[in-house]
């Protein structure tokens, strides 16, 4: 049961690490002048709730399999995903806005964000192999 | 207090204003091999120009859903009973009706049901969104792909090289002239209506408006032969007795010398180009019509006049007059003189010249003022800006102020240094700005730098003949071989004297290079809201009588084209086409799925159905006298628009009375009236929907412009509506109760701003790049336009009365450095179907201490860049925080320099003189409507003011934050200036508070958009009569908006001075007289902003406030 848990987290965590990796890649093209800003927005915007989900995902397993610390690891990302995500304003086209994506420095900080999720995951995904294999062993 | 800050002021702070983020330096290397891949061009300008949007590639988006058939059966339209008729009103054939109704004149094709004319514009649902950036595979075959980044950007030898022997041929100078392959002329600009500012030109020197029809020709013969008649900018040589260029002696007035014969002499010939080139100030300075005090001279790049904005003596270019490179009397040698050229970019900057420069200008800037002991702060005239502490003959030919301004003349050399001033670092720039005289280059290739691709400007330093070194990247250039050849002089060997090198402010026309598709027609589409309460307002009128009035008077060529949708709660088309009895009503009632019924003969040439245009324009108010309909679909309307134009691209011009309630884009009202004064945070700032940006960035990208006129006494929720004109690249304008008899001035008004408008000058299918030097960066952006890339603006049209701003960090130090430069460069389709540049360059000189950013401090340029900052702060954070960040301002930026600079503490707030005047604009900022609190602000109002401050130019935003107060009782011919034959007198600007207004007086109120005459109760008798035509002080009539025309000393010299006020703008300021029961009063009593109010501090308040916080 508890490898199992794992394992689902695991197939979660590399998705997000794929998430993140692939708002990185997008947000410095970017940044580069080679999409538009758009397209990129648009790009973004269509992922940010399954970003979301994924991360709620993980939460909620670590949550019902009662591993305590790493929910708690978890929960301040989640939150900040749903925060992010409820504070749009009404006239806006999504988390990532095109019209203001340039301004105020928005491209850095989101950049930063989604550089600090990938740590992040990748630091869960080390968690959560090492969990597995400690659940396998113990089966 | 309140810890919010811009934080530019306060250093590293938080994400919004932070002044460090990085914009993409990479924007400035050249393109790295993984770039190559991904799209075609890096060709910063070409690369990103307008994408053809072919039918193919119409992605018609969410918009345009297929509807089931079952929906086009509803689909027919109620057969128009109570509209006169006017041809036959068509309804749209369902696909299942068996065959048009009789009489029906469409041809079957355009009968089509509308899925079949919807398919055509849905095979291209792939690329969401076509920019010039996305990769050439969406690019329509037809359409040349982008020239690739590797073609040779210098063409070998010009073809001008090798008629230049020809030249040399004894001629009268206007066949020489055409006879020159690159062209260099002295273009005028379409000067437009009277109205224009006169950017460059002297205001009071008669030549002026030498030749009002002439637009930017070159005199390439049969090149321009379709638009232009007989060149009339020729500047032929005046016969050369004395130093050629001296303004001192010319021969002749300007208006003779145009037709002067030229003697025929080789000598001669480079004069006559320095009549060219400086157009017609240069041409004929005649001494005597040189307005103003004698310490005005020509000479003087920006000399501080006083009057107005627009009043300086000499064009920038002016300088290459006193050249000393351009021995005037000598004829021009070949022999290359590369070292004396004095326009040397930054590597030979004299530091010891530019310290000594500074050392003379710094006393009076820097200067200690105590503010709450110096009451009258004011300038007698407008505030000048600083000049930039430069090289002389760098400074001389800097770009003007008014076009290209920066709120610290002196750019820091650090971040920390920059953070340390808490001042704003930005630059206000009113790029497409009507000049009176402008130098038009015609060449085949346009020399740039080959890894920034700066366009070549005078700051650029050529390390010998051959090569140039850039200004904003460093990188070494070679000099083309073509241009190496110098049609001014028709030498060879002096790039350096070519006339990009010369002037800070070029138009280029562009080669086939820059255009992605050929260059569109001019294309204007009217959309205009029918519904009860619009006809109520009786706007329809005005609209049609200024539309018939000015109809030939609409900028474009043979290809223009014009269409006309009007819309309640159904969508009416106006079938024009050529060959029609009369126009055709087409109407549309499926508003779920817009479609264009005659998809081809909607939008018509100007020229070709002139008559049907003019049927329709003296029909169409009467069309919906009897109108009931009250809803109003301005959703679906716009998208008609949209689609109409989206293969051209053009101008839609929206006329809007009240909110939208039907269809997509609806919107409700969402303003409590009864909250107005109380609420302590002003809601609803942003927008309700995204639809309006969602369709004004697909608008953008297919290069159509929505201009927004919004004519209303309710509400209507501009912070939503004003989307659709924000991120396209339009204008809004707002006349709040509007009606045509309840309201006359609201209608003058409206008149002449649709006067203006139609009339003004216009760039179609615009992009616009802000470079600046390595190491500084923009960060944030203000004005209407969307951003494409990190410096590149994307704007479908471009008007000459938009201004915009941008927020600039210093990413890297600039240590090595003596001066940074920035560039401008504006490329847009003309309305003559011409691709054309505009660049404009600016330089500034880098300072490593505190008292010399302060010395340099803009205040104006400050207050309206920290205006347009306060606006993104109240529609992002709060309109509290706004103010606080704004108060903050100004206490940082007083405590900064009492502690870093000051080297003797006084008691006191102590102020540089530079920024003496900044608390009180700031004081004036939070007393705007815009940033008002506790005083009742229509939520409309409130936001257009912060539209406004946001996008226009900053000459005019700053009437509006702090209007100008004249006493006009007593004006004198004293100092007058001396405008076209007329005296103007100047009195002198007062403070704005009620101290100041005394009974026995009349006094002048300029506050931009808007001028107020206030007449004191024992006004002196002799003004009553004499200016206003009232026997006594009872007798001025509430509602007077005119001074009449007497034939009396008095009655002349006011009505010269408000006319010239007016003058100086270009949208039309309504005179309200007002006595003390006028219900105006309080509107002119709010804009004296020294004084205090239920909620607001005054001035002396404010002072203390801030000197409290100084001290702290």
């Amino acid at each position: 049961m508890e490898a199992a848990v794992f394992v689902l987290s695991l197939v979660d965590c590399c998705a997000l690490i794929f998430l993140a990796v692939y708002f990185v890649i997008t947000l410095s093209d970017l940044e580069c002048d080679y999409i538009n800003a758009r397209a990129c927005c648009s790009k973004l915007n269509r992922w940010v709730v399954p970003e979301l989900v994924g991360q709620a995902l993980s939460t909620v397993l670590m949550l019902v399999s009662l591993h305590w610390f790493v929910f708690l690891l978890n929960l301040p990302v989640a939150a900040w995903n749903m925060y992010r995500v409820w504070k749009v304003p009404m006239g806006n086209m999504g988390v990532f806005d095109p019209t203001e994506i340039h301004n105020r420095g928005q491209l850095k900080s989101h950049m930063k964000e989604s550089m600090i999720k990938l740590g992040f995951h990748l630091l869960c995904f080390f968690i959560y192999l090492y969990s597995m294999i400690l659940a396998l062993i113990n089966d | 207090m309140s810890s919010t800050h811009f934080s530019s002021q306060n250093g590293a702070g938080g994400p919004p204003y932070a002044n460090g983020p990085s914009q993409n330096p990479v924007a400035l290397q050249p393109p790295g091999p993984g770039y190559m891949a991904h799209q075609t061009p890096y060709n910063p300008m070409q690369g990103k120009g307008p994408m053809p949007p072919g039918p193919g590639l119409y992605n018609s988006g969410p918009y345009q859903p297929i509807p089931p058939v079952s929906s086009n059966q509803a689909l027919p339209v109620q057969p128009m009973l109570n509209r006169p008729p006017m041809g036959h009103p068509h309804s749209m054939t369902p696909p299942q009706s068996a065959s048009p109704g009789p009489g029906s004149r469409m041809p079957p094709a355009h009968a089509t049901p509308p899925p079949v004319s919807a398919n055509n514009y849905q095979h291209a649902p792939a690329p969401a969104w076509q920019y010039g950036g996305t990769p050439p595979m969406g690019a329509p075959p037809s359409m040349g792909a982008p020239p690739p980044m590797a073609m040779p950007p210098f063409r070998p030898v010009g073809n001008h090289m090798t008629s230049s022997p020809s030249l040399a041929t004894p001629q009268a100078s206007l066949a020489e002239y055409s006879a020159a392959p690159p062209v260099f002329h002295n273009a005028t600009q379409p000067l437009g209506p009277p109205t224009t500012l006169q950017g460059y030109t002297q205001q009071g020197s008669a030549p002026l408006p030498m030749n009002p029809m002439a637009a930017p020709h070159s005199y390439q013969p049969g090149m321009r032969a379709p638009y232009g008649g007989p060149p009339p900018s020729v500047r032929p040589t005046p016969p050369t007795t004395g130093p050629p260029m001296g303004n001192a002696n010319p021969p002749l007035g300007p208006k003779t010398d145009g037709h002067m014969p030229t003697p025929g002499n080789g000598a001669q010939v480079p004069n006559s180009f320095d009549h060219l080139e400086m157009g017609p100030t240069m041409a004929g300075p005649v001494p005597p019509q040189q307005p103003g005090p004698p310490t005005r001279h020509m000479g003087l790049s920006y000399p501080s006049l006083p009057p107005g904005y627009q009043n300086t003596s000499a064009p920038p270019n002016t300088a290459t007059m006193h050249h000393p490179m351009q021995p005037s009397t000598q004829p021009y040698s070949h022999a290359p003189q590369p070292y004396q050229q004095p326009s040397a970019g930054p590597a030979q900057l004299s530091p010891s010249l530019a310290g000594l420069s500074l050392q003379s200008q710094t006393p009076e800037s820097l200067r200690v003022v105590n503010l709450l002991q110096e009451r009258n702060l004011l300038p007698p005239g407008p505030v000048t800006p600083p000049t930039p502490c430069l090289p002389q003959d760098l400074q001389k030919i800097n770009c003007h102020p008014e076009v290209f301004r920066s709120t610290l003349t002196s750019i820091p050399q650090t971040q920390s240094l920059l953070n340390k001033a808490k001042l704003p670092l930005g630059l206000l720039l009113h790029p497409f700005k009507d000049l009176s005289q402008l130098p038009v280059v015609t060449s085949s290739t346009i020399v740039r730098c080959r890894s920034c691709r700066t366009y070549i400007n005078p700051f650029v330093s050529f390390l010998d003949q051959r090569r140039w070194k850039c200004n904003l990247c460093y990188r070494v250039n070679d000099v083309p071989e073509e241009f190496m050849y110098n049609p001014v002089s028709r030498s060879y060997g002096e790039p350096h004297k070519r006339p990009e090198v010369q002037n800070a402010t070029i138009e280029f026309i562009a080669p086939s290079e820059y255009m992605l598709r050929p260059p569109q027609p001019a294309v204007y589409l009217f959309v205009l809201d029918v519904s009860h309460n619009a006809v109520e307002t009786g706007y329809l009128d005005v609209v049609c009588q200024s539309l018939l009035e000015n109809i030939n008077a609409l900028p474009g060529d043979s290809r223009t084209k014009i269409g006309f949708i009007t819309f309640d709660s159904t969508i009416h088309f106006y079938n024009l086409q050529e060959g029609l009895s009369q126009p055709q009503m087409l109407i549309v009632s499926d508003i779920d799925d817009i479609f264009l019924p005659t998809p081809d003969s909607l939008l018509v040439n100007l020229n070709e159905c002139k008559e049907l245009v003019q049927d329709l324009l003296k029909s169409l108010p009467q069309m919906f006298g009897k109108t009931m309909e009250t809803q109003c679909a301005l959703g679906p309307a716009l998208q008609a628009a949209f689609k109409l134009l989206s293969a051209t691209g053009g101008r839609v011009s929206i006329f809007q009375t009240q909110l939208p309630s039907l269809g997509v884009g609806a919107l409700k009202s969402r303003e409590d009236p009864n909250q107005r004064a109380s609420a302590k945070d002003i809601q609803h700032l942003s927008p309700a929907t995204d639809f309006y940006k969602k369709l004004a960035l697909d608008c953008s990208g297919q290069q159509v412009a929505v201009d927004l006129f919004l004519l209303s006494s309710q509400y209507c929720d501009l912070a939503s509506l004003g989307c659709i004109s924000r991120y396209s690249a339009g204008s809004v304008y707002y006349y709040p109760s509007y009606h045509q008899q309840h309201n006359p001035a609201g209608v003058e008004c409206f008149q002449k701003d649709l006067k203006r408008y139609l009339t003004r000058k216009i760039g179609f299918e615009a992009v616009m790049r802000i470079r600046c030097s390595k190491g500084l960066s923009i960060h944030t952006f203000h004005g209407n336009f969307f951003v494409r890339s990190t410096d590149l603006l994307s704007l479908p049209n471009v008007n000459p009365d938009a201004g915009f701003a941008v927020q600039m960090s210093i990413e890297e130090n600039l240590v090595d450095m003596q001066s940074v430069s920035f560039q401008a460069a504006l490329l847009y389709t003309s309305s003559k179907g011409e691709r054309r540049i505009r660049v404009h360059t600016m330089c500034l000189p880098v300072v490593n201490s505190l008292s010399d950013i302060f010395a340099g401090a803009d205040v104006q340029a400050i207050t309206g860049l920290l205006a347009s900052m306060a606006v993104d702060r109240s529609v992002t954070a709060s309109l509290s925080d706004a103010r606080d960040a704004m108060t903050n301002a100004s206490i940082d930026s007083l405590t900064s320099f009492r502690t870093s600079v000051l080297t003797i503490q006084q008691p006191g707030l102590l102020a540089p003189a530079c920024l003496r005047l900044f608390p009180l604009y700031i004081l004036a900022l939070l007393k705007q409507k815009a940033f008002r609190t506790g005083t009742s602000t229509r939520l409309d109002d409130r936001v257009f003011a912060m539209c406004q401050l946001k996008y226009q130019p900053l000459a005019y935003v700053m009437l509006m934050i702090h209007p100008a107060l004249y006493r006009v009782d007593d004006l004198t011919d004293e100092g007058s200036l001396n405008v076209s034959e007329r005296i103007v007198p100047q009195p002198r600007v007062q403070q704005l508070s009620v101290e100041k207004l005394s009974r026995d007086g009349a006094f002048l109120m300029d506050a931009g958009s808007v001028i107020y005459l206030w007449i004191g109760r024992n006004c002196n008798p002799n003004f009553l009569t004499q200016v206003l035509g009232v026997p006594d002080y009872a007798a001025v009539p509430p509602n007077m908006n005119m001074l009449p025309e007497l034939d009396t000393a008095e009655s002349q010299r006011t009505r010269a001075f408000v006319g010239w006020l007016r003058e100086q703008r270009p949208f039309f300021p309504i005179l309200h007289v007002i006595r003390d029961e006028s219900p105006l009063k309080a509107s002119f009593l709010q804009n004296m902003v020294e004084d205090r109010t239920e909620s607001a501090l005054s001035y002396y308040e404010f002072l203390l406030h801030v000197q409290q916080q100084v001290s702290k």
